[in-house]
């Protein structure tokens, strides 16, 4: 395999409802800034690949307006996932272990805020036997929140503590959402929002996009002092079907994480895209994570969580703490569809 | 530095305007399974499920994927769905293959497919946005003004794309998946067939269909060991530009040129229209046929209508172009860029049937998509790269 | 039920979905869209090569740099550079068919915009056809592209094919 890192990351700041930028918008200076800040222009770089959701902006095609948004001339050898960018990412790092690329830009973006997103995610469930149903996103995450109450696997309180630790964390974190010092008790205080969850146990809803440029070997090392090297990249799905897996644990994540030896050496920084507290918790399991752990320096998914960018911002933010030195080793994750059917683990080094 | 890559199992459904007889899930597996048989496999021996298809709205059902990972025999696997407009079926073919290519995996199961029948394929594509004033009707619509721009430019006779639709429905009637399979077709019959956006007539467009394709592709080693030869990969290539800037050729895309010859230097053709035996390329509107002739440098600019009005691009042809009917006699829309890069392994594997082309070694897939904006092309062959 | 009712397979579901966006013009477009709704057309010009947007989208998407500075305004008249002829009904498309489908370069701009042709009969549209708009009576505007109800023919000459032939 070839030595992969990642040496540029930039992101738009998530809000809840951009009012006056459309979605391409959003990702033009995101894409400038990257392309800028990295010295590149769109002849230095081998390969493009993005993720986005036609169903986030009601409309078909609606990615191909990111072509505008990164100046797309010369014509581009470029490709998209209707993923987060993660997975855009891995394509990314697929291509250039082929050895036909040795760059790659690679981005992600969303505005959920142009419709009712819980109820669009309805849309992805069984379209024959569930989607007549209209289970709204919140609703099938309260319902495997509550399989790991009622069996134990953790509490409440766990779950407000994820809010209190991320959402501190967050603070730091210019490009965060929803940030502040929360209180445990007073947060286990509020009523619950849709049983059992509580509004903190929910990600916000953002809009926003990151963008990242990776590079292999000699090049990476041209343009980052400290890159950031993928040393694991690995992604697996589980069956959708509520009924015929273990929700009280992330298996797929485990399988990535062990295929991505993610505990072969002490982990410094973990970022984890929980977008519920409790999917929070599963994932950290299943990642192994020790105690001496940084979990989510920039706030994670809690603090914002801008749909399709959020996962590649999650190995963004993991890469920053190589870079500047705080971290040597650190886990990054996505994830998609519902309940953690889709999760990806990427194990990152700074040497 | 690429590994080699071998194509060792291929599927398809029979394709058709509404498959009420399968749901989703049948229509996938109907492929998918065709392919595993064809490679001699099972559901267990598959590594990795790349997934394609075009607009979620086609179906209704955001990021079908999800919902099919365990009917396409993925679970607790890597799974990927690549969406990239029209081409996206060539794309899923193209990141299936460098899964293998960069020695990530062994076997990677390829599928792509459209159920248009579950919802309103023109609907999806024509969605009003506000402030705006919608003037263009579907893909017709939007392609039809840049087909008077290919006639104007290049002077070609007016029958042109008769000429293609009607050699295209013949060569679908010796391919049993096809979704058209018109018996009284002729040139009379096409010519007098209603002007939908003039200057396209109705046979000169492409069906709407439900219908899945499905390829295996295997490591060399695993390659090797199939009783059916395999087609081998020799290069693939994806460009993409802008939908519109000033200057912009909408009629001959630089993306176009600029893929074909990234391809051709990958594959170490220096003259295609001699090396290359036989091309399946996207033509939703027939006049795309000599508009992709020379978007692939088989002809010169304003001169591949030559190339069909000689009788080149037919079955016994010095170039034969879409010998399995071609996307005017099916089109599921994710599907159809996976099914001409199936069409080009299924020759060069002696697999073709009655749409064989004889002594086909080496030959094209292409597929693009968007605003002619979108290329993706693979070149295969009996031979090892 | 009969037995053959029975093992008749369910092949149609009807799950009617109904999502409602939030659409947001975006920045650049509304720019556009409120010139519009005061009889306007204001075009951008690229900071690399000058050539005048119309409408802009906030980036030259060929040099990827953000489309900022003065706007051009444009005259409400330019040149069919293609076209066709639409026969097919689209529930999108309010307009009576057949109907032309045309691509205007309005003078001074160098991208086209997306219209329909009137006051003209089908037969008559061609490339290279000079073309006015019409607009809606002003106490029917709106911030939209739909004031233009639109283009009809001027009876000036026609523009020769070498002007217009790189917006095809």
């Amino acid at each position: 395999m070839r030595d992969v890192a990642v040496v540029a990351f930039t992101q738009a700041k998530s809000v809840r409802a951009e009012r006056d930028l459309n979605e391409t918008e959003i990702l033009i200076p995101v894409i400038h800034d990257i392309k800028r800040g990295a010295g590149l222009e769109t002849k230095d770089i081998d390969f493009v690949c993005s993720g986005s959701s036609d169903y986030l902006a009601g409309q078909s095609f609606a990615f191909v307006s990111g072509l505008d948004a990164i100046g797309a001339w010369p014509p581009v050898s470029e490709s998209h996932v209707e993923m987060d960018g993660a997975w855009a990412l891995y394509e990314a790092w697929v291509k250039i272990q082929t050895g036909h690329a040795d760059t790659a830009l690679v981005y992600g973006f969303g505005k959920p805020s142009m419709g009712d997103l819980s109820r669009t995610l309805a849309l992805q469930l069984d379209p024959y036997c569930v989607v007549p149903l209209w289970p709204d996103a919140v609703s099938v995450a309260a319902l495997q929140a509550r399989l790991c109450l009622e069996g134990g696997v953790l509490s409440e309180r766990e779950m407000a503590e994820v809010a209190v630790r991320d959402r501190g964390k967050g603070k730091s974190n210019p490009y965060a959402q929803v940030t502040g010092d929360f209180d445990v008790d007073a947060l286990l205080a509020e009523p619950t929002f849709v049983s059992p969850l509580r509004r903190h146990d929910c990600s916000p809803i953002s809009d926003g996009a990151s963008a990242m440029i990776i590079a292999a070997g000699d090049r990476a090392r041209d343009l980052a002092e400290r890159p950031a090297w993928i040393r694991g990249l690995e992604h697996i799905v589980e069956p959708q079907d509520l009924g015929i897996r273990d929700l009280t644990t992330s298996r797929s994540t485990q399988i990535a994480a062990d295929r991505a030896a993610v505990g072969k050496d002490k982990i410094d920084v973990a970022e984890v895209c929980g977008p519920f507290t409790h999917q929070s918790i599963l994932v950290e399991r299943a990642l192994g994570l020790g105690e001496s752990v940084d979990v989510n320096p920039s706030g994670g998914a809690l603090s914002a969580h801008p749909l399709m960018a959020a996962g590649l911002t999650r190995i963004g933010e993991a890469s920053k703490r190589i870079w500047d030195g705080s971290a040597d080793r650190a886990v990054a994750h996505a994830t998609s569809g519902p309940c953690l059917q889709q999760n990806l683990v990427c194990v990152l080094e700074g040497a | 530095m690429a590994e080699r890559c071998g194509i060792v199992g291929i599927g398809q459904t029979k394709h058709d305007s509404k498959r009420l007889d399968v749901s989703m899930v049948g229509l996938v597996r109907e492929a998918a399974l065709r392919a595993l048989e064809d490679a001699e496999l099972t559901w267990k021996d598959i590594d990795a499920v790349v997934i394609g298809k075009a607009p979620d709205l086609f179906e209704g059902v955001m990021m079908p994927e999800l919902y099919l990972a365990d009917a396409l025999g993925g679970a607790y696997k890597p799974m990927l769905r690549v969406h990239t407009a029209g081409s996206v079926g060539g794309s899923t073919g193209i990141v299936a293959a460098s899964l293998v290519e960069a020695g990530v995996h062994d076997r990677v199961l390829a599928v792509a497919f459209e159920k248009q029948s579950e919802s309103n394929a023109m609907w999806a594509l024509s969605i009003a946005m506000p402030f705006s004033v919608a003037t263009v009707a579907g893909a017709g619509g939007f392609f039809a003004p840049l087909i008077r721009g290919y006639m104007r430019r290049s002077g070609a006779p007016e029958d042109t794309g008769i000429r293609v639709a009607v050699k295209d429905r013949l060569n679908a009637l010796k391919n049993p998946y096809a979704h058209l399979h018109m018996e009284d077709i002729s040139f009379d019959l096409v010519a007098a067939s209603p002007m939908l956006w003039d200057p396209v007539r109705y046979l000169e467009t492409c069906p709407s269909s439900d219908g899945a394709c499905a390829m295996v592709f295997a490591s060399e080693k695993l390659a090797e060991q199939t009783q059916t030869p395999p087609a081998w990969v020799h290069a693939t290539a994806m460009r993409s530009e802008p939908t519109m800037f000033s200057g912009r050729d909408q009629v001959m895309p630089q993306a176009s040129l600029d893929n074909a010859k990234a391809l051709y230097k990958q594959a170490g053709i220096t003259n295609p229209r001699k090396e290359i035996d036989c091309a399946e390329m996207y033509v939703p509107f027939s006049w795309f046929e000599p508009m992709w002739c020379e978007g692939m440098l088989f002809a010169e600019p304003n001169e591949g209508w030559k190339m069909t009005y000689e009788g080149a691009t037919a079955l016994d042809g010095d170039l034969p172009v879409n010998m399995s009917g071609g996307v005017l006699s099916s089109n599921p829309i994710g599907a159809s860029g996976l099914l001409r890069f199936a069409e080009a392994a299924l020759q060069v594997r002696g697999q073709a049937g009655e749409h064989q082309v004889d002594g086909a070694r080496k030959a094209l897939g292409h597929a693009y998509g968007g605003g002619s904006q979108y290329f993706s092309t693979w070149i295969v062959s009996s031979d090892k790269p | 039920m009969s037995e053959s009712e029975e093992r008749k397979p369910v092949e149609v579901l009807r799950t009617p979905v109904v999502l409602d966006y939030t659409y947001s013009a975006g920045q650049s477009s509304s720019r556009h869209l409120r010139a519009f709704g005061k009889g306007k057309l204001l075009g951008q010009r690229c900071p690399v090569d000058g050539r005048v947007y119309f409408p802009s989208r906030g980036s030259c998407p060929q040099h990827g740099v953000p489309i900022e500075g003065e706007p051009v305004e444009l005259p409400d008249r330019g040149t069919i550079v293609t076209y066709s002829v639409n026969r097919v009904p689209s529930e999108n498309i309010d307009l009576e068919l057949p109907y032309a489908a045309i691509q205007v370069l309005l003078d001074g701009a160098d991208t086209i915009l997306f219209h329909v042709l009137g006051e003209s009969s089908i037969d008559d549209v061609h490339m290279g056809m000079r073309v006015e708009a019409v607009w809606k009576p002003e106490e029917e505007w709106d911030d939209s592209v739909a004031n233009i109800r639109y283009f009809r023919p001027t009876g000036e000459p026609d523009t020769p094919f070498d002007q217009y032939k790189e917006h095809i």
